[in-house]
């Protein structure tokens, strides 16, 4: 046995400390305080005045007016499907349930933009298929629809966002206590009224908290207003930034109107978060269920089989229609032909996929690009959520609070703020390289990996460590041993949360491309932007069957972990 | 097997003085508890001992050795004091299989491999766990998972063995079975125990000897099982280690009386005080239909199956006590609500009223 | 006619029948339990009389009018039937305030509103919530809770209560109050009640009569005391409280422990009946075992625990275990001695039935 040891003061807990908050301040904060600095100074002095202007100017309080229509319909429109799919799920009678919960969920899994990119093709006034359709074979004079409008960006949108409410609901659905609505129906409550004075209510808090989700995403989102909104001058503030950026090929002034723009956005992010606590802390009852008895369901009768119908109605439509679509054009030999088979060829994913240097290097870029972004912050995120959870130095409420900062900065801000902070203002310049993408991404995803890594370190109780401390085992034996095996699932559930989404993203990399390095999504809308309509869906069918690929060998690589 | 020397501790989380000046002895070989209500500080004192936690001010030795000194610097790490440790949640490691889980100690202590094999096996069935070697912990039942802690705790033969409640999450007939187990190990290997729980039930159980600590970390009283319930030092033992009834009696010349009645009480206190309060327990009460005692009224009845139990008023005081129904049965004393019995009492422990504030009695 | 009549009620869940053809009748003010351990069928039988669940064979009528009858395919929904019913996790609205919980099912009758206001003050008084009335129950405590969904079950004043386990989540200390407390209330306001619960020492308190179950029948229908007396088999031995059995072999008029060589002779009595079946189970209370020095069974005490108020002592009766309780002041015999078991009030089944 060894001589006891002197206790120590200066040690391993605070240099990892002051490490983490080293990485998060350079990566997410600099970023962030670097645009609210741009926004209000100029030349070197506070300048408000400055910053008034361009907000009155029309195309930004424009932009903004757009933003918040926009989401605001969005979010009305999702929040009634997302909660009438999820009652349908959970509390009737509706054949197939478990099936159709997961279909539900597939909306998920298509890239809103490509949505879009399909909806044009269908709905386009002068070009789209069905309005052709409609008017060859109907015989109407004019299209019928027309998707370049607000209706048509919002319906969109919903499509595919909708799930964000559908889950929340589901979930406290059918977590909720059922004796909550069988004291209800005791107390001689019919039905209708229990749905209305009970399970709404209770369940209000899921709506909210997946409503405000998605009022935050669309606010912030590029894609869909970009491929339908352009054209026709019909801005939000991501799309506003990117054009005034793009046009003017990065002049002072548009840098400028951009940081107003971003600030803006920002704001209005943090009000929404602010909302969202608030709403959750007062809300958020402890409903979950002990026993197994099944909740009430309502028999839906006549209605069964028309409903489930509807279902597979809609799934059809808002999923296998568009994509069907993309890889029909894909295969097109030249956009506008009818589809016939010998219209339809594979030559241009062949050409894509191994011939065409552009599209080569836009897959490479993404899959590399995500891989390393997966990687690097599922570690740092490791090492930062074991501060913050487990050490008892003083001062991680700081690591805390800079963590979680990103949530609510919205992509657009994250890109541009990058370009302020590593364009050479403090003497390093990664301006249109891969590794300004990469920065970028790093700050955006940081609070998914913290909050992976978090929930699963929590998980390892203190307790855990100390009987291996009791058994023998020094501070690091025990961390190889014990908290590294235990925390691995967490760390990989971080990567995966960060590997797919950074590989089909658009509204960062938008920004941040240069001539060599696009990614997938930027590659997609800029052949979409030139007229390469047929590249374009092409490239967009190949990134949905990778997407599906990896989600799906995820899926069972997760499942098989999980059951072993 | 070592002994456990506790001098002078003190411990404060920030403005909160959980320990102060605690001193204790454990002695080698015996099974030795701290009783007290949650948050008292005894879990504190158990980590202080194990080495999760470092004291402000005091000394800890186990066996020969100082393995804490505040006034020293010295602390030794908790796998450099010999010991095993049981917590209350287990803390048996999910990613391992049960053999894996006890044999730990032994491959950090770099034991041969055949050896370590025996060991472990030895182990394994002195918790009765044997042909669950290699479960998983996720597939063992609540109890299961204890023994296997247990287990642990013990390969490597430490000089003591330190638990923390380790039976409050097992039902009642589980904790029975444990405290019944820990019980004939530790007799079996002579180890030392140092035992940690504010349930007075195992405590009076398994003990050779005990210490009850109040909520503000002070030790009240040391003793074996039965000195501590027959002769508690002062009311907080008295109130912690089982049901206490309390009947206020003030003395005049002349004998006791109960307050409130007049009715007089058959015990006299010693000492010069006017007011006191005769404790006993349930099981000092003897009831009756006539004859002498204190005149008191049923107030409820409760048939319990092998009890009665009866809350009894006399002259505004109430008091509870139990008697086995067949014995109520054979003696004609199953009394229904508000019906007349005689009480005798056989035995008092007098404490002086003001001492125990009104609503804790 | 008896108040609440289950004739024949039977549920099935797939292969398994959870309740087989039970058939009770309850009179009016009368405090019925169901007692048995967890799967017995006690909630699920609750739950048919209360509508949730539909009957697979027999009927239910409450006073005149029939509840649920299979074979003749009716079923009246749960907000038709009128009871007033409490669950094990209180089931109280935390969104609704302590007086809108209570007033909902006045209100869902639709009721005038001074009216409503009357009863509900009530109900709240009785059950002494009028000082919380405007809180949220989320403030309350355990007890608070149960106290709510009683007052909320009251307050439409239903001739039936209907409890599934409703003191289980409460602290033992509460438990005894709350008991009190709704028996005052059944005093007070004469409802039947239908008590489900797996806690033998509280049906006992609580119940005019009790019915044991286990595995979906009926073990035995009677008073806590006579359950308790005379248990009907050796399962309703077993489950109401702690118990021994020993099991002997029976030569003619000599009766033996079974098990561990030298079987030790028993001085005890056997019902005529067993002598014929050559084996018996010997079933008694540890409660109700003396130590006597003639006329015993003799055995070694293993185990003597000091537990304050009583001693456990565990007796080795050649190679079974019987469990003694006794007053911490009654004389005992000390651990590794021996010692004379006299069995008070034995009881004798033949394996899993009584004897007769």
């Amino acid at each position: 046995m060894r001589a006891p040891t002197p206790s120590r003061g200066i040690g391993a807990a605070e240099v990892i400390l002051g490490l983490s908050v080293g990485i998060l301040v350079v990566v997410v904060a600099v970023p962030v305080l670097i645009i609210f600095f741009n926004a209000f100074w100029v030349n070197g002095q506070f300048n408000l005045a400055d910053t008034l202007k361009i907000l009155r100017e029309p195309d930004t309080y424009t932009a903004l007016l757009n933003s918040l229509f926009i989401a605001s319909g969005v979010t009305v429109m999702s929040t009634i499907i997302g909660t009438f799919f999820a009652w349908l799920v959970t509390r009737t009678d509706l054949p197939f349930k478990p099936a159709m919960r997961v279909l539900f969920l597939v909306p998920f899994m298509l890239p809103s933009f490509i949505g879009a990119l399909a909806w044009k093709m269908l709905l386009s006034p002068r070009a789209g298929y069905i309005n052709r359709f409609l008017m060859d074979v109907v015989g109407l004079d004019g299209p019928v629809f027309d998707i370049y409008t607000f209706p048509g960006i919002m319906a969109v949108e919903t499509m595919y966002l909708f799930p964000f409410v559908f889950i929340q609901v589901c979930g406290a659905l059918e977590r909720m206590d059922p004796t909550l609505e069988e004291s209800a129906r005791i107390s001689g409550a019919s039905l209708f009224t229990i749905t209305r004075k009970i399970t709404i209510p209770l369940v209000r808090p899921s709506i909210l908290s997946g409503a405000l989700l998605i009022m935050l995403y669309s606010m912030a989102h590029f894609g869909t207003v970009a491929v339908l909104g352009i054209e026709v001058g019909i801005f939000n503030i991501p799309t506003l930034i990117y054009e005034k950026i793009h046009q003017s090929a990065g002049s002072f002034n548009s840098i400028r109107t951009g940081t107003v723009l971003a600030t803006v956005l920002v704001i209005t992010a943090a009000l929404i978060m602010f909302i969202q606590s608030k709403v959750l802390s007062r809300g958020r009852y402890q409903i979950i269920a002990g026993k197994s008895f099944r909740p009430v369901e309502t028999k839906l009768r006549a209605l069964r089989m028309p409903m489930l119908v509807f279902c597979i109605a809609y799934i059809g439509f808002t999923i296998v229609l568009p994509t069907v679509t993309i890889f029909m054009v894909g295969g097109l030999k030249t956009y506008g032909l009818p589809f016939t088979a010998e219209n339809l060829t594979l030559a241009n994913y062949r050409y894509i996929l191994f011939d065409w240097k552009l599209t080569r290097d836009a897959i490479w870029n993404s899959v590399t690009l995500g891989l390393a972004a997966a990687l690097i912050t599922m570690f740092a995120g490791v090492m930062i959520s074991y501060v913050i959870v487990k050490m008892k130095v003083r001062g991680k409420g700081i690591l805390e609070f800079l963590g979680m900062l990103p949530f609510s900065v919205p992509g657009s801000v994250i890109a541009l703020g990058v370009i302020l902070a590593w364009s050479g203002k403090f003497g390093i310049n990664i301006y249109n390289t891969v590794w300004i993408i990469l920065v970028a991404y790093i700050a955006r995803y940081m609070a998914f990996s913290l909050k992976a890594n978090s929930a699963a370190l929590e998980q390892v109780h203190d307790s855990l460590v100390e009987a291996a401390r009791a058994s023998g085992a020094g501070m690091g034996q025990a961390l190889r041993d014990i908290v590294l095996p235990l925390v691995r699932p967490g760390m990989f559930a971080a990567f995966f949360l960060i590997f797919l989404p950074a590989l089909r993203e658009l509204t960062v990399s938008v920004l941040l491309y240069g001539p060599t390095t696009r990614t997938i999504g930027v590659a997609i809308y800029t052949l979409n932007e030139d007229g390469e309509t047929v590249y374009s869906a092409a490239l967009a069918g190949i990134a949905l069957m990778i997407i599906v690929t990896a989600q799906t060998l995820i899926g069972r690589f997760t499942r098989a972990r999980t059951a072993s | 097997m070592a002994s456990v020397q506790l001098q002078g501790i003190r411990k404060s989380y920030g403005d909160n003085t959980v320990l102060r000046d605690l001193s204790l002895t454990v002695n080698d070989g015996e099974c030795f508890t701290l009783l007290g209500p949650s948050g008292c500080g005894k879990t504190v004192l158990l980590r202080l001992v194990a080495g999760f936690e470092r004291p402000d001010a005091g000394s800890i030795r186990i066996g020969e050795r100082v393995v804490s000194d505040a006034a020293a610097s010295v602390s030794a790490a908790p796998n450099e004091r010999d010991l095993g440790v049981v917590f209350q949640d287990y803390a048996v490691w999910p990613h391992m299989t049960v053999f894996d889980n006890i044999a730990y100690p032994l491959k950090l202590a770099k034991v041969t491999q055949t050896a370590l094999r025996a060991r472990v096996m030895d182990a394994v069935g002195q918790v009765n766990l044997r042909g669950l070697e290699d479960r998983m912990p996720s597939q063992l039942s609540g109890g299961q998972q204890q023994r296997v802690a247990l287990a642990r705790a013990l390969v490597a033969k430490p000089s003591l063995l330190l638990l923390d409640e380790p039976l409050c999450n097992l039902d009642a007939g589980l904790r029975e079975e444990m405290r019944f187990e820990i019980k004939e190990i530790q007799k079996n290997l002579g180890i030392t125990i140092f035992y940690v729980t504010h349930d007075q039930e195992i405590a009076l159980a398994i003990s050779d000897r005990m210490a009850i600590m109040d909520e503000k970390g002070v030790i009240r009283q040391i003793g074996a099982p039965d000195e501590i319930f027959e002769q508690p030092a002062d009311d907080f033992v008295f109130r912690f280690m089982g049901v206490a009834n309390f009947l206020p009696v003030h003395r005049q010349p002349g004998g006791g009386w109960v307050t409130g009645g007049g009715q007089r009480f058959p015990w006299e206190p010693d000492g010069d005080a006017c007011a006191w309060l005769a404790g006993f327990r349930p099981s000092d009460v003897r009831l009756g239909r006539d004859g002498e005692g204190l005149r008191c009224r049923v107030k409820r009845a409760s048939f319990l199956g092998a009890m009665m139990d009866y809350l009894i008023e006399v002259d505004g005081a109430q008091f509870r006590t139990q008697i086995e129904t067949h014995a109520a049965l054979a003696q004609g004393l199953m009394f229904g609500e508000s019906e007349a019995c005689m009480v005798t009492l056989h035995s008092v422990h007098w404490f002086k009223a003001g001492e125990i504030p009104e609503g804790r009695r | 006619m008896s108040y609440v009549r289950l004739v024949n009620v039977t549920k099935r869940f797939g292969a398994v029948t959870a309740v087989d053809h039970l058939t009770i009748a309850i009179e009016r003010g009368e405090c019925f339990s169901m007692l048995g351990p967890s799967g017995c069928g006690k909630t699920t039988t609750l739950r048919m009389v209360a509508g949730f669940e539909d009957l697979d064979d027999g009927e239910i009528h409450v006073g005149e009018r029939l509840l649920s009858s299979r074979r003749r395919n009716f079923y009246l929904p749960p907000e038709k039937r009128g009871f007033g019913m409490v669950f094990q996790a209180f089931a109280v609205w935390p969104h609704l305030s302590v007086y809108e919980n209570v007033a909902f099912p006045l209100r869902v009758r639709k009721l005038g509103s001074t009216e409503i206001d009357r009863r509900t003050r009530e109900a709240l008084d009785h059950t002494s919530l009028l000082p919380v009335a405007k809180k949220s129950p989320e403030d309350l405590s355990g007890g608070g809770k149960q106290r709510v969904a009683l007052a909320r079950a009251l307050a439409i004043n239903p001739d039936v209560m209907l409890l599934d386990e409703p003191l289980s989540s409460l602290d033992p200390h509460l438990r005894e109050e709350m008991r009190f407390e709704i028996k005052d209330l059944q005093r007070k306001f004469g409802f039947s009640i239908i008590y489900v619960t797996h806690d033998q020492a509280e049906a006992m308190a609580l119940s005019d009569r009790i019915l044991v179950m286990n595995l979906g029948v009926v073990q035995q229908v009677d008073t806590p005391l006579q359950v308790y007396q005379n248990p009907a088999n050796r399962f309703v031995f077993g489950f109401i409280g702690l118990s021994n059995f020993l099991e002997v072999s029976i030569h003619g008029d000599a009766v033996r422990v079974s098990g561990g060589g030298d079987d030790p002779a028993v001085q005890v009595v056997v019902p005529a009946e067993l002598k014929a079946a050559g084996r018996a189970v010997l079933a008694s209370r540890p409660a109700e075992i003396d130590f006597a020095g003639q006329g015993a069974v003799r055995g070694v005490v293993k185990r003597c625990v000091y537990l304050g108020d009583l001693i456990d002592y565990r007796i080795d009766v050649g190679g079974q275990e019987v469990r003694v309780q006794k007053n911490r002041r009654a004389p005992g015999p000390r651990e590794g001695e021996a010692c004379g078991l006299v069995f008070v009030r034995p009881h004798w089944y033949l394996g899993e039935e009584k004897s007769s």
